[in-house]
């Protein structure tokens, strides 16, 4: 029988090794496997062990090393005793469509047959079944944008670089996953590396591409480790190398590690610092479609997205288009972090409501103090209060409230928050990272935070405010790229949503 | 009349240009070597010291600035050793929003280091970080490589205890 204990770098940072380790002790010498899947993404129940049932799998969490013993006797190996019951059946699961995100925490991620029997490669085999143009159309038709935030199109940009003509073409997946409040790309390395690997090699199929590389933050080690023992197996089993699954596609991957730069996680940065050097911003045009990596068409594009791509070509880009809502179709995973009762994984349909994440699956604050503002989208993202609730999770809906989806991560902060503090920290984050090419977003950020300090001693208030303002608008039209020209944006809502924390006392709370 | 006492600038272990060349060599043959090779080299030798760039630019046919350049950009790289155990705290939204402030200035009360100092046993390294992807179980603080979720004062104590 088995024993699930996740091997999720989070599941880790709570004792998992050691549960797991327990567990090894406690059933030595009984028929018991312990496999370490990845996470569920319940991270409030981390550390989460699963028993195999006849009926499904049955779930205990939070467990403590100590509690080990206890639950044996207990009979958890026969699904019984003090369990949370079947993991599938728990409402924060049955909520979501998991499409994505499937196989993560379901499957052990160092077992290329246990991704073969869950359907693994089945969206590889359908796409080298027909011809690249028409791979390519097919991820047009199924609406899939850019996860990594920006929200472009994925299947226009892949046909940018089909259409580009070149002795070489690469297929760069940006992993260096820095925003705060966002972990859906390190949960997915982790928990299923062959799906990204399968959705770069359709990707490479559908370009032209031979030669692709996965830009990993080095904050991730668990995830570097999982995946090059992921791409080390594909090798083996022939889903990498010359002659992919005897379709005559030669296609080899490669990890490169990031060496603590937020600015990397911006694609051109990515392919500086790919190349080698320092990972200053390059000015578009042009597009790294048509002049990428090493001057070469390439396609770059986040975990989740080419970690969607599978799917949609194992079930159709209909099936997946029939998710979501105008615009944005498809699935998003949510990230729930910060101050959060039941943090974690939520993929669902584009369209589920701010409110319904933070509140209903999420449970409210951790401290059990009420929600005063969250960021969505990242340290670039805007804050918004309880009283924008409301709005649907859909790029047009976040955009017009002056917000912005991003990657979908949400960060919670109960009333204790000062705004004007993190307002202030949106601008010293953006002076320590700034790649240093552009002037608004090197010298912009360091006035920002002064600004910010006189107006938090009191000094000048309205004059400083409308130096705020100007200073913003100056930053969102001047800066290279998205570091310099988002900073605004929590800025801004700090101040619109918030102005109390600012001195504005006549400034009525969420308006 | 007053002298001003130099220290000697630290010398570098006998061998290490030879280790930093074979290094360098190992791996010149990646495309976009360079920050694969600082990377096994603070591996390896603990930190980047100002006598390997010259053995790196060399290696690589870069010039030395290059080199310099690079190494100074990315926070990973270090300049000289780090204490015997480095203790990352993380200071972004996530872990802010649950107390990680309160948890760097504790650390800088109990040990004297503030981030990107060692203390002066050369026992311990603080460092902030932006983000170790577990902002659903914050504060996380990373010590020596591992992670580690919903750390309070008293919990990165007994942390910082085990690794002395």
């Amino acid at each position: 029988m088995r024993v699930f204990v996740p091997r999720d770098a989070a599941a880790r940072s709570v004792g998992a090794d050691e549960v797991a380790e327990r567990i090894v002790t406690a059933t030595a010498g009984r028929d018991v496997e312990v496999v370490r899947n990845g996470s569920r993404g319940m991270l409030w129940l981390e550390p989460l062990v699963e028993v195999e049932t006849t009926d499904g799998r049955v779930g205990y969490g939070p467990v403590v090393p100590e509690d080990v013993d206890g639950l044996i006797a207990g009979g958890m190996l026969d699904g019984l005793g003090a369990s949370l019951g079947l993991v599938e059946e728990l409402p924060w699961m049955r909520r979501q469509q998991r499409l994505t995100f499937a196989r993560v925490g379901v499957i052990d991620p160092r077992s290329g047959d246990d991704h073969t029997e869950h359907q693994g490669n089945k969206g590889l085999r359908a796409a080298l079944a027909m011809s690249p143009a028409d791979v390519v159309e097919a991820v047009v038709a199924s609406g899939l944008r850019g996860r990594g935030g920006a929200g472009f199109p994925t299947g226009i940009k892949w046909r940018t670089v089909l259409g580009a003509e070149s002795d070489q073409k690469f297929v760069c997946c940006n992993a260096d996953e820095g925003d705060s409040g966002t972990f859906a790309d390190r949960m997915l390395i982790e928990g299923d590396p062959f799906t990204l690997i399968e959705g770069m090699t359709i990707a490479a199929y559908a370009v032209g591409a031979t030669e692709g590389y996965v830009y990993l933050r080095s904050e991730y080690p668990d995830a570097v480790e999982a995946l090059d023992a992921a791409i080390r197996t594909a090798r083996e089993s022939g889903w990498l190398g010359p002659d992919i699954l005897g379709s005559g596609l030669d296609f080899d991957l490669h990890v490169r590690v990031g060496a603590g730069a937020y600015i990397c996680g911006e694609e051109t940065s990515m392919l500086e610092s790919l190349e080698g050097k320092r990972g200053m911003v390059r000015a578009k045009p042009p597009i790294p479609a048509l002049e990428g990596l090493f001057g070469r068409p390439t396609v770059v594009n986040n975990v989740l997205s080419l970690a969607t791509i599978p799917t949609i070509l194992a079930n159709g880009a209909a099936a997946y288009a029939a998710y979501g809502t105008g615009r944005s179709l498809g699935t998003n995973v949510f990230q729930l972090g910060g101050n959060i009762a039941r943090g974690g994984i939520v993929e669902t349909a584009f369209g589920i409501t701010l409110g319904e994440l933070v509140n209903e699956l999420g449970g409210g604050t951790a401290t059990r103090r009420p929600v005063r503002a969250v960021q969505v989208g990242g340290p670039l993202g805007a804050y918004l209060p309880v009283e924008q609730f409301g709005l649907p999770m859909d790029y047009e809906a976040f955009a017009a409230a002056g917000a912005m989806v991003g990657h979908g991560g949400i960060v919670v902060f109960d009333e204790t928050v000062d705004m004007a503090a993190m307002a202030r920290f949106a601008f010293a984050f953006c002076a320590e990272e700034s790649c240093g090419k552009c002037t608004p977003c090197r010298v912009g950020a360091v006035r920002g935070v002064e600004t910010i300090d006189r107006i938090r001693r009191g000094e000048d208030r309205r004059q400083n405010l409308v130096l705020l303002d100007d200073l913003c608008d100056l930053m969102t039209d001047g800066s290279l790229c998205a570091m310099g020209g988002l900073t605004p944006l929590p800025v801004r809502s700090a101040v619109r949503h918030f102005g109390k924390d600012f001195g504005l006392y006549d400034a009525p709370q969420g308006t | 009349m007053t002298t001003e006492v130099i220290p000697p600038a630290s010398v570098p272990a006998p061998g290490r240009a030879v280790r930093v060349r074979g290094i360098a060599a190992g791996l010149r043959g990646l495309r976009g070597a360079l920050i694969p090779i600082l990377h096994a080299v603070q591996e390896e030798l603990g930190y980047v010291d100002q006598t390997d760039i010259a053995v790196i630019a060399d290696v690589l046919n870069l010039a030395v600035a290059e080199v310099h350049g690079v190494v100074t950009f990315y926070r990973d790289f270090r300049r000289e050793p780090a204490g015997r155990t480095t203790v990352r705290i993380c200071q972004a939204e996530a872990c802010r929003s649950v107390g990680a402030e309160e948890l760097a200035a504790h650390v800088k009360r109990r040990t004297g280091a503030g981030f990107g100092e060692t203390t002066y046993d050369r026992r311990l390294t603080v460092d902030e970080v932006f983000c170790l992807g577990n902002c659903a179980l914050g504060p996380a603080v990373q010590v020596s490589g591992k992670l580690h979720g919903r750390v309070t004062p008293a919990r990165l104590d007994a942390l910082l205890g085990e690794a002395r």
